[in-house]
């Protein structure tokens, strides 16, 4: 494989505390050399390397979302691998953790290998997620140590939450055995039904049932005492979505307590609240659901000072047939992987003045820290040749139209935001290349 | 009506100008929610059903002469659906009823479709009832059409709120048409019972307070959260039922909706105890108020056949009042609303009676969905 030289751009990459011009050499998929400007120029001409002009630019370590719906196997009418991935590269990703609740549900090691395999067609890396249990029913768990030599890298049961005590405490056993996390989307179901907003005056006024602050919190205070219970077997657990202030609060508690608790928010959830739903905006729709601005602002102010672990897309694509129907009928999910950056960098680092490396931080180096992806979300020498060059001064508007994902559904067609993707290198080759790139 | 404008005061990522909520140029003469309307509005409406009430029929048949309204019905309907369509028809308009059991919803059409499908057959309107809160903003989306919502899940019954106010004001303001923020000043409407399930509890906590009306909600906290009081100015939460009807002005019972009760235990004589319209009660706490009731009446439950019966009781003049305010509603969204003097005044503006060709607003051609199924939560 040939040798990539990156020259000209300013290095931000938290994992080696750099933020500064540096030219970076890649070759055979991975960082080959970090130096000086124009240090490595007689290298590169020695190795032949291509060359990416990267002045004015932002040279960063590919983003990492640890929460993504592609839809395969099953469900190739809404994304598949190939789109999907596509998608993520547009948006500067380099590595997406897959959630299991695919038809069938990924709960073998078989289907693992099955998504992970060439002909999937993938433009980044993949990393797939396992269910917690058999087909996600919450009754049996699925064998960790197969799934994780397999290639998954968690398990959860996304969307089906765990409710029992029993079986969530063996799975945080049975998962810290393996080295894997336990990821949760925290739901308490029993409490949602034929639920499709939040709770509240709008929700009432609206006819809507809605989503109680409590379904969420109430199953991250089960889940955080069912940790502690089993503090001795350094289990992991990963709060998926948070969307609650409450339960933010709960993971904050618990990790001052010395709990081995991460957790991820999404960009719709620290930028919108429930209002969004507007006249029953289906992309607006999406579990957990839009919270009131006091949740909303506690999310923020959580990415602000450091208790979130990370950004994540929650990207979950569906055919417009589907969205275009009755509020209560369409289903939940909207699309998130190229318009991740743009909306951290505006709200993040323009209006709350987070600098460049805590945004990649939060959208590369901790993510894929918080999963053990070992290689990625750095740009050290030896690391995974996994790039994103960004304009972080260009803004641009998004038009969902012309989105790469199969899907269209959501919220933020219009929106202009801050931070243009130029280039997208996955393992040392060009994943994505916007149009107007030199 | 919900605005969409978007959160957070010091967002910096931001829909520009040319990129307006998609709801912004809504077809006129629709009516979701109530409060699409003005309060000017509300009087040119109140005025067009006395106009259009006492206008010589024949006359009145020029208006919307041969002109099409499709009535779409997910849901059963007595009064709602009988008097839309002696409305439209009252102003000549033909209809065509399309109910959800008789016809390719069935099969499993989708509203969205449906809408197609009426436009195409010429439908200029559409009135709605459907089971899903929010769908007559799916179909008006699709259609591009006027929609007149004649019931939405547990949202909104706007006509009733409407025909609702029109009773009142026959009685305590002689029949005035001109409203305005005064115009209740000083009367107190209880509305009474199921208040979670139902739309016309909605319609009517939004509507009257506009008018200066107090609203007192009135049941047990199972049919009624505290969150209700929320919803709008001017509302207020009273359990005791006795001690709501000592204040009220007028009195509005309504049906507890057994069909949405789903996982809600309701002790029915536990609630008839507190919560029914019965002689005696009337009698010692509201001698004089009126007694409403949007039907269905369930008799023995909510109220006794003597209240349902009784001189207090404006029930069935209150079906009276659907039709005069349904063919003002009909004759707005087809804007055939002027004053009338025999000659068909129906602006030139929509006068697009024929069905265009063009694609209706927002829809995207083709996309015929694989089998339907697979709502996995995301």
């Amino acid at each position: 494989m040939s040798a990539t030289l990156i020259h000209g751009g300013r290095l931000v990459d938290p994992a080696s505390g750099i933020d500064a011009e540096r030219d970076v050499l890649l070759r055979a998929g991975r960082v080959a050399a970090v130096d000086a400007p124009g240090k490595l120029k007689a290298l590169a001409r020695q190795e032949a390397a291509e060359s990416i002009n990267a002045t004015g630019l932002i040279v960063a370590p590919g983003l990492v979302d640890i929460h993504v719906h592609l839809r395969e196997p099953g469900q190739g009418y809404k994304e598949t691998i190939a789109t999907g991935t596509v998608a993520a590269a547009a948006g500067g990703f380099t590595s997406v953790c897959a959630m299991p609740n695919t038809v069938p549900v990924n709960d073998s090691p078989e289907t693992t290998r099955w998504m992970l395999s060439p002909e999937r067609g993938a433009s980044i890396r993949v990393f797939p997620i396992a269910a917690a249990t058999r087909g996600s029913m919450g009754e049996k768990l699925t064998e960790y140590g197969s799934l994780k030599a397999a290639g998954a890298v968690g398990v959860s049961d996304d969307g089906k939450p765990i409710l029992g005590d029993a079986i969530m405490h063996e799975a945080l056993i049975a998962a810290a055995r393996a080295g894997l996390p336990v990821i949760q989307h925290a739901e308490d179901t029993r409490l949602t039904g034929g639920c499709s907003m939040n709770a509240g005056a709008m929700a009432f006024r609206m006819g809507l049932r809605g989503m109680p602050i409590e379904a969420e919190s109430g199953l991250v205070e089960r889940d955080l005492r069912l940790l502690a219970s089993v503090n001795g077997a350094r289990a992991h657990l990963h709060v998926a979505h948070l969307s609650t202030r409450a339960a933010l609060e709960a993971v904050r508690k618990a990790r001052r307590n010395g709990l081995h608790v991460t957790c991820e928010v999404a960009p719709h959830h620290f930028l919108l609240t429930e209002e969004a739903v507007g006249l029953y905006d289906t992309n607006a729709k999406m579990n957990p659901p839009l919270r009131a601005q006091v949740d909303r602002d506690a999310m923020l102010q959580g990415i602000l000072d450091g208790v979130v672990d990370c950004i994540a897309t929650d990207h979950a694509p569906h055919a417009a047939h589907e969205k275009e129907q009755e509020f209560e009928r369409a289903p939940n999910g909207i699309t998130g992987l190229e318009t991740a950056l743009g909306l951290s960098l505006s709200l993040l680092h323009k209006a709350h003045r987070l600098p460049i490396g805590r945004v990649i931080n939060l959208l590369s180096t901790q993510p894929a820290a918080v999963f053990g992806l070992k290689g990625r979300g750095s740009l050290a020498v030896g690391s995974f040749a996994d790039v994103v060059i960004f304009d972080a001064k260009k803004e641009w508007t998004f038009r969902a139209a012309n989105s790469r994902s199969k899907s269209k559904n959501t919220p933020f067609d219009g929106w202009t935001m801050l931070g243009e993707v130029r280039w997208t290198i996955s393992e040392g080759r060009v994943a994505y290349r916007a149009v107007a790139a030199g | 009506m919900p605005t969409r404008k978007v959160v957070a005061t010091n967002l910096p990522p931001s829909r520009p100008a040319e990129v307006l909520p998609f709801k912004t140029s809504r077809p006129h003469g629709s009516l979701i929610s109530v409060l699409d309307l003005s309060l000017d509005e509300i009087s040119e409406i109140l005025a067009l059903a006395t106009l259009l009430e006492s206008e010589d029929p024949l006359v009145r048949m020029q208006r919307l002469l041969k002109r099409k309204v499709a009535l779409l019905f997910y849901e059963s309907s007595t009064r709602t659906r009988t008097s839309f369509e002696l409305a439209a028809k009252a102003l000549g308009a033909d209809t065509a009823l399309i109910s959800s059991q008789s016809s390719s919803i069935e099969k499993g059409e989708s509203l969205k479709d449906t809408g197609i499908t009426l436009k195409a057959l010429g439908a200029e309107c559409i009135i709605l009832r459907h089971l899903s809160s929010g769908a007559p903003y799916l179909l008006e989306q699709a259609t591009g059409l006027p929609v007149l919502n004649g019931g939405d899940g547990t949202h909104e019954h706007p006509s009733q709120a409407l025909l609702d106010l029109r009773t009142m004001l026959a009685h305590l303001k002689g029949g005035e048409t001109s409203v305005t923020e005064k115009t209740l000043e000083g009367v107190t409407v209880s509305i009474v019972g199921d208040i979670l399930h139902s739309r016309v509890a909605r319609s009517n906590a939004l509507l009257l307070p506009r008018l200066g009306a107090r609203v007192i909600l009135c049941g047990p906290p199972a049919l009624l959260p505290e969150v209700a009081s929320a919803i709008g100015p001017g509302l207020t939460i009273e359990r005791d039922f006795d001690k709501a009807l000592t204040e009220s002005q007028v009195v509005m019972m309504l049906r507890i909706q057994a069909e949405r009760l789903a996982g809600l235990h309701l002790d029915l004589e536990d609630y008839k105890g507190r919560y029914q319209a019965n002689g005696p009660r009337m009698a010692a706490h509201a001698p004089k108020a009126l007694l409403m009731h949007p039907g269905p009446i369930i008799r023995g439950l909510e109220l006794t056949s003597e209240v349902a019966d009784g001189p207090q009781s404006l029930i069935a003049e209150q079906v009276s009042h659907g039709v005069a305010i349904r063919m003002a509603l009909v004759a707005r969204a087809l804007n055939a609303v002027g004053s009338g003097s025999g000659k068909h005044t129906s602006g030139k503006a929509g006068s697009s009676a024929k069905p265009s060709s063009e694609k209706p607003g927002g829809a995207k051609p083709g996309q015929k969905p694989p089998a339907a199924g697979n709502r996995r939560r995301a």
